[in-house]
């Protein structure tokens, strides 16, 4: 019996698929089991932080409080048994579908972005990636615009003139910024001449080809289109709870709104993923590369072993630049105020575009002159 | 920091005995005036309430006086207080509708006062002349029910539509009961 | 744009067939603190027309007054503006003085200078605050009002209040200054200019804010003096008037301070008059600090003050004076008087008639921002609806204050 499992086991078919669903579990327990939770506690405490108070620290068990972390927990168990409202005159089908289709789309783009590098253990070809996709790029703006849907449809359903007002700008900001944000990296696909993201990040490997170092423009206007397409503040107009109560989730209560919020974090972590990928050289350490890691450790503890450490090593390295992304956008939330809905617009269409369009001609100039050698 | 000299000028200004005596001059012989008094340094005319349009746009037209801002307007009901002002009992009236003007260019204020009678409390709407007195007849009118004619919307500002009666009145008990009312819609 | 379309055949409007949305903004609408509801009738993001309905915190603040003794009036005036609310209470005392024809003590009208300033520097804090909150920048806000708060503790070890001051009274004040007063103010003041840097440095040269500040809500000089417009929103368009400086009360002109005027009269005007208003607020009270002398903080005439708790409960004539003024209350001359003071948001008009009662015959307050919000059809009017935000907050509705 046992050894029928294990025979079943290590062909390769099963073994792929078993490694497949080891790596998606690890995402989804990464997003939606860490990050969620921790940047919600994140935001309440960096806010305090930032402005010269305590913060959440009440929620606790038995008296432990463990500096306000388990007011994550807390919001869970609150929202997940809070009624589930639905108000007159939705369309009740709609209105259920919409969070998750803001979500999904946030969680799926994951799918493309390496965590980690290629590694051989036990025989085995592991590639920290769910899909090592040829159009990675374009697959992760495909997505990411399915997630307008989630946000107008929403906005649409909820018989609510607040609701549809915040539902219209985001349709409008978001479709926008998509457009600007294709053109922001265009320049770095030309350098890399790849839209697969493992490639680019494979190309990384030595610090002077990181995107950071001859693409800091890009990164910038990329980070900019991020967050507006992210509608987080500055660009929150969307949802502008001064203006418009809560945009397009104003109906929303529950577990349709957890999912709301999920969707606004895990799609940081997504956006901070990309921008590792594209601009910090995913795994990799600054002039360490992979090899003489593997050299070193595989001396030490056997080429198996000295793989999954290294592997490790890379992941960790990997959350360290996304937290070190997710602080700085949070930075951002704290410090600034927010944006009327046209001037979005007009930064969106007036100055980003114009400027990533002068990016594309620099890049195309500085290969083409072989100022900027490619790798 | 604004401009010094103009600072000047509305530190000096003129005279209070200078706006009345303005005031007395051109409002005496036009016969609107009821009664004048200067109590507690503060210039006041009691004038016909029907002449108050006669009244207003001289004292905002006057390059003299120059009132060019309707600083306050409000409404007072004398009932059983007659004696308070002499001039109340003579006349029959039971309402003042006070108005207190100020230049800013002149830096010097009025009071202006029109008695009503219970029978017929209408008073001209300022509106034309100072577009920020609307909100304040508004309000007159709903706390007092002074009817101000002319006005461009004149409707309930405070209260709601429904109240029955004008509370500031002295025979509107404090403790008088509204009937309740539902949401409309 | 239309006519253009229109005469050359083609009428986008007619086109599209676009209609007005009418929505209600309000009474409970997070931009509307202090409750007041705006029914808005949009085309897109834009105000075709604005209705505004106030009287939401309708209280009946005369017919009250009207029912109280002399003294009694002072627990509802701290509730007109609560953000500044010794401020009232000044206003309130000053024009029944006015009306005994009586004058409080120096160092009484020094206290009285002094604590008005606080109260406008606690109403700006919140309301410059409050702005920054509704246009996204919380932090900002929590700044000031972490400088609010250790101004309200200083206020709060002199009158016993947190939120509504309640300090003065007729002919005086309930105390005198508590021990350690001045070096608490040194201390809070220091703490104030570095959290009102702060604040500008996030703030004022941001190009964000002033985007979304410039060239909003704005309003010319003569339309302002129309509509009634009085407090940093007139000094905001150029116009210099400040109760303190045109007619100076207490010892305003004993003070050495700037009136800051704006240009334009829009909201980031607003912001600044009233940014500046909070460090000449600040300069004034150590001025006062400086050359208050010593003395009584009451008249001497026992027929208008209150008897101090302490004389009251050990001596037979504080007891009987004590009783008089609650139970009758004080007999104040038959008359008539207005008497303004600079409130945070403009000149805070007391209208009071008596009648030789204990009771105030009438007691008129003249609330500055009543007058201001029923300008804001004008400033908002066929501008977007993210630009009502700033202006109904610069307007600065003080609901208290505006419903009465």
């Amino acid at each position: 019996m046992m050894d029928t499992i294990i025979a079943f086991v290590k062909q390769p078919l099963v073994m792929e698929v078993l490694i497949t669903l080891v790596k998606i579990g690890f995402i989804f327990g990464l997003t939606i089991g860490f990050f969620a939770p921790m940047l919600a506690w994140v935001e309440r405490k960096q806010s305090a932080v930032m402005q010269d108070r305590v913060g959440a620290n009440r929620a606790g068990v038995f008296g432990i409080t463990v500096i306000g972390l388990l007011h994550s927990l807390a919001d869970a168990i609150k929202l997940i048994f809070k009624e589930d409202f639905i108000p007159r005159g939705a369309e009740r089908g709609l209105h259920t579908l919409a969070p998750a289709l803001a979500v999904i789309p946030a969680l799926v783009v994951f799918a493309v972005i390496p965590f980690g590098g290629q590694y051989t253990l036990w025989g085995h070809d592991v590639s920290l990636v769910i899909a090592d996709l040829d159009v990675g790029i374009l697959y992760v703006f495909a997505i990411s615009s399915l997630a307008t849907y989630g946000v107008v449809i929403a906005g649409w359903s909820s018989n609510n003139n607040w609701s549809l007002l915040g539902g219209l700008r985001a349709s409008a900001q978001m479709f926008s910024y998509e457009v600007t944000m294709g053109l922001t990296i265009i320049g770095l696909i030309m350098y890399y001449q790849s839209l697969s993201l493992v490639d680019i990040v494979a190309k990384q490997e030595n610090f002077w080809h990181w995107g950071i170092v001859w693409h800091f423009p890009a990164f910038v206007l990329f980070l900019a289109c991020a967050v507006a397409e992210n509608k987080r503040v500055p660009f929150d107009a969307p949802e502008a709870e001064s203006e418009l109560v809560a945009g397009y989730f104003t109906e929303y209560s529950g577990m349709k709104f957890v999912m709301f919020w999920t969707a606004e974090f895990i799609e940081m972590v997504s956006i901070s993923g990309m921008c590792v990928a594209l601009f910090f050289g995913g795994h990799h350490i600054p002039f360490l590369t992979q090899d003489f890691l593997l050299n070193a450790l595989g001396d030490v503890f056997g080429p198996n072993w000295g793989g999954v450490i290294v592997m490790l090593i890379g992941i960790g390295v990997f959350i360290t630049k996304l937290v070190i992304l997710l602080v700085l956008q949070m930075t951002i939330r704290w410090t600034m105020p927010r944006f009327r809905y046209d001037q979005i617009m007009k930064l969106g269409w007036k100055m980003i575009l114009p400027l990533s369009l002068c990016w594309i001609f620099l890049v195309g100039v500085g290969i083409l002159t072989g100022v900027m050698p490619t790798p | 920091m604004g401009d010094m000299n103009e600072e000047k000028k509305i530190e000096q200004g003129a005279s209070d005995s200078e706006v009345m005596a303005r005031a007395k001059a051109v409002l005496g012989p036009m016969g609107v005036m009821i009664h004048t008094h200067s109590q507690h340094g503060d210039d006041t005319l009691v004038v016909q309430a029907e002449d108050i349009l006669k009244v207003m746009e001289f004292l905002h037209g006057d390059e003299g006086l120059k009132f060019d801002m309707m600083m306050d307007l409000t409404a007072v009901d004398y009932l059983g207080a007659e004696e308070v002002h002499p001039y109340l009992k003579p006349m029959n009236a039971r309402f003042e509708v006070v108005y207190h003007l100020y230049s800013v260019e002149k830096n010097h204020r009025i009071r202006v006062k029109a008695p009503l009678t219970e029978e017929s409390p209408y008073v001209n709407s300022i509106t034309g002349i100072w577009v920020g007195a609307d909100w304040f007849e508004r309000e007159a009118f709903d706390l007092y029910g002074v009817v101000f004619r002319g006005h461009p919307n004149l409707k309930r500002i405070l209260l709601y539509e429904d109240f029955e009666g004008h509370p500031l009145r002295k025979d509107y008990g404090k403790m008088k009961r509204q009937p309740l009312i539902g949401p409309v819609n | 744009m239309k006519e253009e379309n229109r005469k050359q055949g083609y009428d986008f409007h007619e086109a599209s067939r676009t209609e007005t949305m009418t929505i209600n903004m309000g009474p409970s609408h997070p931009a509307t603190h202090g409750t007041v509801k705006f029914f808005l009738t949009l085309d897109g993001e834009t105000i075709e027309d604005i209705d505004v309905e106030i009287g939401y915190l309708h209280r009946a603040f005369e017919k009250e007054c009207e029912a109280q003794k002399w003294n009694g009036v002072f627990p509802y005036t701290d509730r007109l503006d609560y953000t500044a609310s010794v401020l009232n209470n000044v206003g309130y005392a000053m024009t029944a003085e006015k009306l005994i024809g009586i004058e409080v003590p120096e160092r009484c009208q020094y206290l009285r200078t002094m604590i008005s300033e606080m109260a406008r520097m606690s109403g700006h804090y919140t309301n410059v605050g409050a702005g920054a909150l509704e246009l996204g920048a919380l932090t900002a806000f929590i700044y000031f009002i972490e400088a609010r708060e250790l101004l309200w503790d200083l206020i709060e070890s002199v009158c016993g209040a947190r939120l509504t001051h309640n300090y003065v009274r007729i002919g005086g004040l309930t105390n005198d200054l508590p021990d350690g007063f001045r070096e608490n103010v040194k201390r809070v003041f220091a703490k104030n200019r570095k959290l009102w840097d702060d604040f500008d440095i996030m703030l004022t040269k941001n190009r964000i804010f002033l985007d979304r500040m410039r060239d909003t809500g704005g309003i010319s000089q003569k339309d302002a003096i129309a509509w009634g417009f009085t407090g940093p929103c007139l000094r905001a368009t150029g116009v210099p008037y400040d109760v303190r400086r045109a007619e100076p009360y207490l010892v305003y002109d004993r003070m050495n301070f700037d009136i800051p005027v704006g240009t334009t009269g829009d909201n980031f005007d607003r912001y600044l008059v009233r940014m500046e208003e909070i460090k000449q607020s600040m300069s004034i009270v150590e001025q006062c600090l400086e050359q208050m002398p010593d003395g009584p903080i009451n008249v001497d005439d026992a027929r208008w003050r209150m008897p101090s708790k302490d004389d009251s409960s050990t001596k037979m004539e504080p007891l009987i004076f004590h009783f008089k003024q609650v139970i009758e209350g004080p007999s104040i001359p038959v008359g008539e008087a207005y008497q303004a003071v600079e409130g945070a948001n403009g000149e805070l008009g007391y209208y009071l008639v008596s009648n030789g009662g204990g009771k105030p015959w009438k007691c008129r307050v003249r609330p500055p921002s009543f007058a201001l919000t029923s300008a804001l059809p004008l400033l908002v009017k066929g501008s977007l609806l993210a630009d009502l935000i700033p202006t109904f907050d610069m307007i600065n509705l003080i609901g208290g204050e505006c419903d009465r």
